[in-house]
């Protein structure tokens, strides 16, 4: 160890920012009472909840009793969409999504499904944004939710959430937003939205791990699936998390100020930006995959053809680069990228893709690096590859 | 998921030897993997029954670079007899071991050789 690491996975995972680490220290020390205690030694504590309540609520918009706290994204996805299924099973048994959703949300419905749900897949167009006018197809009498991301994960590409949101509310259903990648990137404002529910994880914007919260707009019901004490307004049961929750309300006051930064955040485009064409520049047979322009300003997602990812990303390793590919050889199920498919990209051009995702530690440095390794790590797998000479052969 | 390849697997994937093609061989040996898509094509020179020269062309992961990379130097030297014996298990023993998952990228090296073996042999006829 000891090698310096560039750090550009920052849509996995991102690095806690000290003031987040500090504002927790307490809960696992000295104010170690449960919140739920009537002695004062508890107000500590119980403050805490209340004072990160207040900062999560303010980050969105929101009204601190819209906030419930979780363990992270795929529980707020969880909690949504079975929430919702099950307490309107009266309207419907119906929900709508998108193809490209997170796994959170994807082997969700798909569990639903089982349970006798039916779920419509909203296909998207080769940038990954889907089209209202076919939600509008899908919506039917007895469609209970509607569940779309706010930007995607792997390409970064923005939906637009607004319109989706009043479309559904046309049709008498309610619309949930998976937000974890937003959150931190753009300024998220529930109420503008229009919607009725919104994930978060604290972990993508400099908060703790095991962290999340669901926005859950007052009037909306959901059925409970953690039975207990009347934790969070009887909405999830169990003692807090209290340094957790401690750090994702900090986390969200800094992503706040963050975003009012201009400057910094037009520098992490610029970064960005840099890398993107620095990569089309120097590599040739390249293509950039998302929404050239309605895509998170931390994200890039190439496509080198005729290699493939997990080669790309171990050489990258070597020099101590972090990045993330969707070739289905670094997959676990050896299926490409869902999102890449549905986007309408070919196997083997998935193969190749990788993706390299900024934040506000990243620097020239990080993007430096890239250029200076990548294209001699695509040249050396390319000159062993049967696609690439063929290619060339045939030119 | 990350990734527990053995140093072994990482050394031979560093060294990488015998990548690319030989434009005049003897034996061409093309496999595709059906479970993740990738492609790997074998060449052999061989000469009084006995591979001279055999490369390799890989569009894959880190398994399956390097075991064909071992699979190819495993080759060279040998009969042709000899050459057949090279299964992928032999490849993944002496790597160390692969990840479970990445079992099925050895396979391609083993029947890479032995398509290019039998290329050879039907061109002989
Ligand atoms: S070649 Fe795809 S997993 Fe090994």
């Amino acid at each position: 160890m000891g090698n310096k690491i560039y750090y550009l996975d920052n849509n996995a995972t991102t690095k806690t920012d000290p003031a987040v680490l500090e504002a927790m220290l307490p809960y696992f020390g000295e104010e170690y009472a449960n919140p739920s205690g009537v002695y004062s030694f508890a107000q500590g504590a119980k403050k805490a909840i209340d004072d990160a309540r207040e900062q999560a609520a303010s980050f969105l918009n929101a009204d601190p009793k819209e906030i419930v706290f979780t363990s992270g994204g795929t529980e707020s996805d969880n909690m949504a969409i079975k929430g919702i299924a099950y307490a309107n099973t009266d309207k419907g048994r119906h929900i709508i999504t998108s193809k490209i959703e997170h796994h959170a949300i994807l082997n969700t419905c798909k569990y639903l499904e089982k349970q006798g749900f039916e779920v419509t897949y909203l296909p998207v167009d080769k940038y990954g944004i889907v089209d209202p006018g076919e939600l509008k197809k899908a919506l039917r009498k007895d469609t209970v939710l509607v569940s779309i991301m706010y930007a995607n994960n792997e390409i970064g590409t923005i939906q637009d959430i607004s319109t989706l949101a009043r479309v559904t509310k046309e049709a008498g259903a309610y619309f949930h937003t998976d937000a974890v990648q937003a959150a931190g990137k753009t300024a998220l404002d529930v109420k503008e939205l229009g919607i009725d529910m919104l994930s978060l994880s604290g972990h993508k914007f400099h908060g703790p791990k095991g962290t999340g919260l669901l926005y859950l707009r007052k009037g909306v019901r959901i059925h409970s699936f953690m039975q207990g004490g009347h934790h969070e307004f009887n909405r999830r049961a169990g003692t807090e998390n209290v340094p957790g929750i401690a750090g994702i309300g900090k986390a969200c006051a800094i992503a706040a100020a963050h975003l009012a930064d201009n400057n910094d955040m037009k520098r992490i485009k610029a970064l960005r930006d840099s890398l993107e064409k620095g990569i089309l520049e120097k590599i040739p047979d390249v293509q950039v995959n998302g929404h050239p322009g309605k895509r998170v300003d931390n994200t890039l997602n190439v496509s080198v053809r005729h290699i493939e990812g997990e080669a790309m990303l171990i050489h990258m390793d070597f020099e101590g680069i972090c990045a993330s590919s969707g070739s289905a050889c670094t997959s676990g199920s050896l299926e490409p990228s869902h999102v890449l498919l549905a986007c309408g990209v070919d196997h083997e051009t998935a193969h190749g893709s990788i993706r390299f995702s900024f934040s506000k530690y990243s620097s020239q440095e990080d993007v430096d690096k890239v250029m200076e390794v990548l294209p001699g790590i695509t040249q050396k797998l390319r000159s062993m590859s049967p696609m690439w000479n063929e290619r060339k052969k045939n030119r | 998921m990350a990734l527990s390849y053995s140093p072994k697997v990482m050394d031979q994937f560093k060294k990488m030897t015998n990548n690319g093609r030989i434009e005049d061989a003897d034996g061409i040996g093309k496999v595709g993997n059906p479970v993740c898509g990738d492609v790997m094509w074998i060449y052999i020179k061989v000469k009084d029954n006995i591979i001279t020269e055999c490369k390799f062309e890989t569009f894959g992961c880190v398994a399956a670079i390097a075991t064909s990379s071992l699979g190819t130097e495993l080759v060279i030297g040998k009969t042709l007899e000899e050459a057949l014996e090279v299964t992928d298990k032999r490849i993944i023993d002496l790597l160390g071991g692969l990840p479970k998952e990445k079992h099925h990228c050895s396979v391609l090296a083993e029947d890479g050789i032995r398509k290019a073996i039998e290329d050879y042999r039907s061109k002989q006829k």
